[in-house]
């Protein structure tokens, strides 16, 4: 294992990763690695509206973790399935932009619908988006995580682009869901 | 009725609701975890002011980020002066953006659209207030 780490350091290195963290999230945390984010685009990107956009979606990715775990994430040590938060966050910077990528354990039982959300989004114009968005917005409902489904529309309209899923099974009742947000000129 | 004063913090926004002048001021970032909580002060306040509200109400939006679990309390608040309004009050939103931040700008006029309240679009340099 200590050989593999120079090859970790090289790899992160190598991709641009300029935050990368796996593990329980806390709200404190999150916090941290907002103030993370914040502080490396200050340095890096000099148009305020990249900056804040980046900001933004990591925002809302970072929620997604922090309120959608499945608690069902990896049993711990005693072997019991807690409902901390846990997952995979990693962003890096590349010739035409940023990546907000994030990872988290869904329940199979909501994978469809999630699916079926993320389908929805992808085959939306920017106006059809944005009209998605108000509609959304002014259905007066609240999700149990309070962002009443606007989260991953959001996260789509700052992108721009389209967003690149996936899901892996991971036991009889979890699955690994991946995301990839681009955030381009 | 008392003044409603909360002072911002790097997750959520300064605050001052001021009855007597009818200057309601909502400045900075509202990015907490939990939005419901947050707001729920900010909306039973809003909801005693519409009792006896001021002839004439300003609400002045001034904020760098917020999250979309925000945006759904932000729309309670407006909703809650819509009633003002209704009632045959003035009712006015001051929605202002930094300028280059049209995600902002575009974020008021997504309340705009919904919203039975006049909006005014202010560019400001800088956000203050946080």
């Amino acid at each position: 294992m200590l050989d593999r780490i120079y090859d970790l350091y090289d790899e992160l290195e190598r991709r641009r990763v300029m935050l990368s963290f796996k593990g329980d999230l806390s709200e404190e945390l999150v916090s941290a690695l907002l103030g993370l984010v914040e502080r490396k685009m200050s340095v890096l990107e000099p148009d305020a509206r990249m900056r804040k956009r980046v900001f933004n979606v990591a925002m809302e990715c970072l929620q997604n973790l922090y309120h959608h775990n499945t608690r069902l994430r990896l049993a711990d040590v005693e072997g019991t399935a807690t409902n901390i938060a846990h997952g995979v966050v990693m962003i890096m910077h590349h010739d035409k932009g940023y990546s907000v990528l994030t990872g988290n354990f869904v329940a199979d039982k909501d994978v469809h619908l999630l699916k079926d959300h993320l389908d929805r989004i992808n085959a939306m114009a920017p106006e059809e988006l944005r009209g998605f968005y108000q509609e959304t917005l002014a259905n007066g409902r609240y999700t149990s995580s309070g962002g009443g489904g606007l989260g991953i529309i959001d996260i789509a309209r700052k992108s721009g682009q389209k967003l690149e899923y996936g899901f892996v099974p991971f036991d009889t009742e979890s699955a690994f869901f991946s995301l990839n947000v681009n955030v381009t000129n | 009725m008392e003044a409603l004063l909360l002072e911002g913090t790097p997750k959520t926004p300064h605050v001052h609701f001021d009855p007597t002048t009818g200057r309601l001021e909502l400045k900075g970032r509202s990015i907490p975890e939990n939005s419901i909580d947050y707001y729920k002060p900010l909306i039973t306040w809003v909801d005693r002011y519409a009792r006896e509200p001021r002839p004439s109400t300003v609400l002045h939006i001034q904020l760098e980020y917020f999250n979309t679990s925000s945006s759904k309390c932000i729309l309670d608040l407006f909703k809650k002066l819509e009633v003002v309004r209704t009632s045959g009050n003035e009712v006015v939103v001051n929605w202002h953006y930094e300028e280059d931040d049209e995600d902002m700008l575009e974020a008021g006029e997504d309340y705009q659209a919904i919203i039975n309240i006049p909006f005014k679009m202010i560019q400001i340099e800088e956000v203050d207030g946080h």
